[in-house]
């Protein structure tokens, strides 16, 4: 039932972990000689789609067919063997290795049993002339820039493979006439008929390179389109969606109420580290709520780990109560009263093995120093009170934190935070692989701090839920914060105009 | 041309060189074949090991067994041969057996049980000298025509050194060591594993072959050692060898090897093990320094190494980072 000659074809593809739905029901659908962007925030389910495509995960439901024949890849080789051929961002190639013994690593050409280097010199040679490179195939791969590197794992991967080839952020670390080689090197593999998948964040790039877009949300298939007849503004609401009927903040009237009760506010001028963020000027007033927006890669999240210390800023200071504070360190910050909510729950947020009263201790216990530990019934009481405030559940402060939900685990790590008493608290994500309810019970949450006097900084790629929860909204682009939205301004729309504007300046 | 990763293995190499011409500057002696026959002879036991302990660094991993196996290897033979009887050869091929299913198993653990490598070969550690008393605690000498025969057969080198039977096993285990690192698939797949296990298994490298693969060498050669040993001794004894896995590690480090694994020389270990082997031989020669001074110089070679290979660390991370810096 071929019903197109589409190179490669995934219907209804579905995956779920753990019970959290990664990947609902995808579609994509690439032809021969086409470069293929697949765009989305983090979380979208782009790396997941791409893991099926590549034979790293097996899909729950849906077809794959290539060349009209349906596969299900069970492992990398096996991919390999089908056609599908896979660079990483990072993970790769291998760095001890020669260029001509990664090109060939599994299979050497061989002599008398041997593998007989000269042959591999020789084609290793061969091989990246195609791709235009001249370059000595004995050196250590090492030696070689991240962008020589790229053109050596795709040469690799396109003569394993052959017929579609995935790129994952291929990009990130390029100058702009790197990326202009790499997309010469894509173009001329695309006109050989090869289909191509490139995941970037960068727009522009997408534009320069790409004939079709497909736009994940949130696990869910958004849209596909062919780039020459799509908006750059319909694109970006594509990605950050335009369910623009929820609640916004009454913003006029909150002005009012904010701005007289403006006691000294936390002030950070100038503040930035070159190659992370170009130097901001950000003020949070007491019972504020600043939101910050962009695309992924914009700056979002660095921005946040400036503001608590874990990157040292090499410009500018910060300011509480009118005094400088030297912010050199997340220690120091928590003893300025600080908190941070991570992105990467996971991974930076939550201590998997340590019980929930444990892991809602830390922060205070951290600020108390090692030595004059808390009393397990303290830590107890702490946890339970947090328990019952932020309900938490199950409601067992001894359960280790790995077995709760994500929404719990949030509400854990909020917990964590607000036992220390916090003037300002960053939220990297707050609502990111949380289910429904628990999003709405933390934007509440969020409210309700805020009208405590608490000072907010919410980082969200989720523009709603910005909107709804921000006085006002610090738009980023390019690692640059290029606006400020406030009071009525504060709206979806604004924000992705700001941002569509910027990319359209930096493009021309 | 020299290439960053070969650059330890140059140093070593013109360490062992100049030390080499001021011991024989100071004893016109020890430059003679006599000298290297013995040296060759007196470490090859040792040095048989520390190839597969390189295969087990190179793919990033360690091998604690490897002293514990040569002790039960040596018992077992010696209670073979001595108290039953058996024909030393069939003893040897049946010792061989057993050595290379321990270090598989140990393998298969690793990978599949995901148990770190240190853990699993502490555990063959211990497991293999207990077996060894099992067998017997005490001392087992060992006569036998076929072993004396080995014993006795050397070639006679110009200017009186010999080349006994076990100089030209190790040296052959070398080269065949050499060739399956530098030569083989199975070799590429080593070094693979120790740049990074990742990226490896991306690029698909069969993971678990490997690992099982590294173990099993490694089990064989310490079984290959054990009757090195034998021979060497006479005897086996369940006491014998206790840290030799140590040895074979400094060995492996001062021959330039990574201890993270992916670079390195099978050439380079022999030389570590040579360097080591000059130590003792220049103990002998001045006679009225404790043996112990070998430690104290391997200590503070292993320290000289282990700071150079981070230095060349962090010189290339610092050549990775400036290229990033660029591209910011």
């Amino acid at each position: 039932m071929a019903e197109t000659n589409a190179l490669l074809e995934a219907r209804g593809i579905g995956k779920s972990f753990l019970g959290i739905t990664a990947l609902d029901s995808v579609d994509l659908t690439l032809q021969r000689g086409e470069i293929h962007a697949l765009l989305g925030e983090n979380g979208a389910g782009k790396s997941t789609l791409i893991k099926i495509l590549t034979g790293v995960y097996a899909r729950d439901r849906g077809t794959i067919r290539l060349d009209g024949a349906e596969v299900s890849p069970a492992n990398v080789a096996e991919a390999q063997a089908l056609g599908i051929g896979t660079v990483y961002q990072e993970v790769n190639l291998l760095e001890n290795l020669t260029v001509a013994e990664n090109l060939f690593l599994g299979r050497q050409p061989r002599r008398f049993g041997l593998v007989d280097r000269r042959a591999m010199r020789d084609r290793s040679r061969t091989l990246l002339k195609r791709y235009g490179l001249d370059i000595d195939v004995d050196a250590l791969l090492s030696s070689y820039s991240v962008a020589i590197r790229q053109i050596i794992a795709i040469a690799r991967a396109v003569d394993l493979s052959g017929k579609v080839l995935v790129l994952d952020e291929p990009t990130a670390s390029l100058d702009g006439k790197e990326v202009d080689m790499l997309f010469g090197v894509l173009r001329k593999l695309r006109d050989d008929g090869l289909g191509i998948v490139i995941i970037t964040h960068f727009l522009n790039q997408v534009y320069a390179v790409a004939d079709q877009v497909t736009v994940l949300r949130n696990g869910r298939l958004v849209g596909t389109r062919a780039l020459s007849d799509l908006p750059q503004l319909e694109l970006i609401s594509m990605m950050l969606g335009r369910e623009l009927q929820h609640i916004t903040r009454d913003h006029q009237a909150e002005e009012q109420t904010v701005a007289p009760l403006a006691q000294a506010p936390i002030r950070f001028n100038g503040y930035g580290k070159r190659g992370s963020v170009a130097p901001f000027d950000l003020e949070v007033r007491p019972g504020e709520v600043v939101g910050i927006a962009g695309l992924l890669g914009s700056g979002r999240t660095e921005t946040a780990f400036l503001l608590f210390g874990i990157d040292r800023a090499d410009s500018g200071g910060a300011e509480i109560d009118g005094k400088p504070v030297a912010l050199s360190s997340p220690e120091a910050a928590i003893a300025n009263r600080f908190g941070f909510c991570p992105e990467e729950r996971k991974t930076d947020g939550i201590i998997g093995d340590l019980s929930v009263a444990d892991n809602i201790a830390l922060a205070v216990q951290a600020r108390q120093g090692w030595a004059k530990p808390i009393s397990s019934r303290q830590k107890r009481a702490l946890a339970q009170d947090f328990i019952r405030s932020l309900d938490i559940r199950p409601a067992d402060a001894e359960r280790p934190i790995k077995f709760l939900s994500g929404g719990n685990q949030q509400k854990a790590i909020l917990a964590r935070w607000l036992a220390t008493e916090p003037r300002l608290l960053i939220l990297d994500e707050p609502t990111r692989g949380i289910d429904i309810g628990a999003h709405a019970e933390i934007l509440k949450m969020i409210e309700r701090l805020c009208a405590e006097g608490m000072s907010l900084v919410v980082i969200s790629s989720e523009l709603e839920e910005l909107t709804a929860v921000a006085h006002r909204v610090i738009v980023l682009s390019d690692r640059r914060h290029i606006a400020e939205l406030t009071g009525s301004e504060v709206s979806a729309d604004a924000i992705m105009q700001a941002i569509a504007g910027s990319a359209r300046t930096e493009a021309a | 041309m020299i290439h960053a990763r070969n650059l330890p293995f140059v140093t070593t190499l013109g360490i062992f060189v100049i030390a080499y011409a001021l011991c024989v500057l100071q004893f016109p002696n020890m430059f003679s074949t006599r000298v290297i026959g013995n040296l060759l002879t007196d470490n090859a036991f040792l040095g048989i090991a520390a190839v597969g302990m390189t295969f087990v660094i190179l793919s990033g991993g360690i091998d604690l067994s490897i002293g514990s196996v040569i002790a039960f290897t040596s018992v077992f033979v010696a209670v073979m041969v001595g108290s039953f009887g058996l024909n030393p050869l069939i003893a040897f091929a049946l010792v061989l057996v057993i050595s290379t299913i321990f270090g598989s198993l140990m393998g298969l653990m690793i990978r599949y049980l995901g148990i770190p490598p240190f853990v699993v070969t502490l555990a063959g550690m211990f497991l293999a000298r207990g077996a060894a008393y099992l067998i017997s605690t005490e001392s087992v000498p060992i006569s036998h025509p076929v072993i004396d025969a080995i014993q006795g057969f050397y070639f006679r080198v110009p200017g009186g050194g010999r080349l006994t039977a076990l100089a030209m096993l190790m040296i052959l285990v070398f080269v065949a060591g050499g060739i399956i690192a530098g030569r083989t698939r199975f070799g590429a797949n080593v070094y693979a594993l120790g740049g990074g296990a990742q990226s490896a298994e991306l690029m698909g490298v069969p993971i678990g072959r490997t690992t099982v693969g590294i173990y099993a060498l490694s089990g064989f050669l310490s079984g290959l050692a054990g009757i090195a040993y034998t021979l060497y001794t006479s005897s086996g004894y369940s006491l014998a060898t206790v840290g030799v896995e140590l040895d074979a590690i400094a060995a492996v480090v001062i021959g330039g090897t990574l201890l993270t694994g992916g670079v390195g020389l099978v050439a380079g270990t022999l030389v570590g093990i040579l360097i080591q082997g000059l130590i003792q031989t220049y103990i002998v020669f001045d006679g009225t320094l404790s043996s112990w001074w070998t430690k104290i110089v391997i200590g503070i070679l292993l320290f000289v190494f282990i700071v150079l290979q981070r230095g060349i660390i962090w010189y290339s991370n610092r050549r990775l980072a400036e290229s990033r810096l660029r591209e910011i």
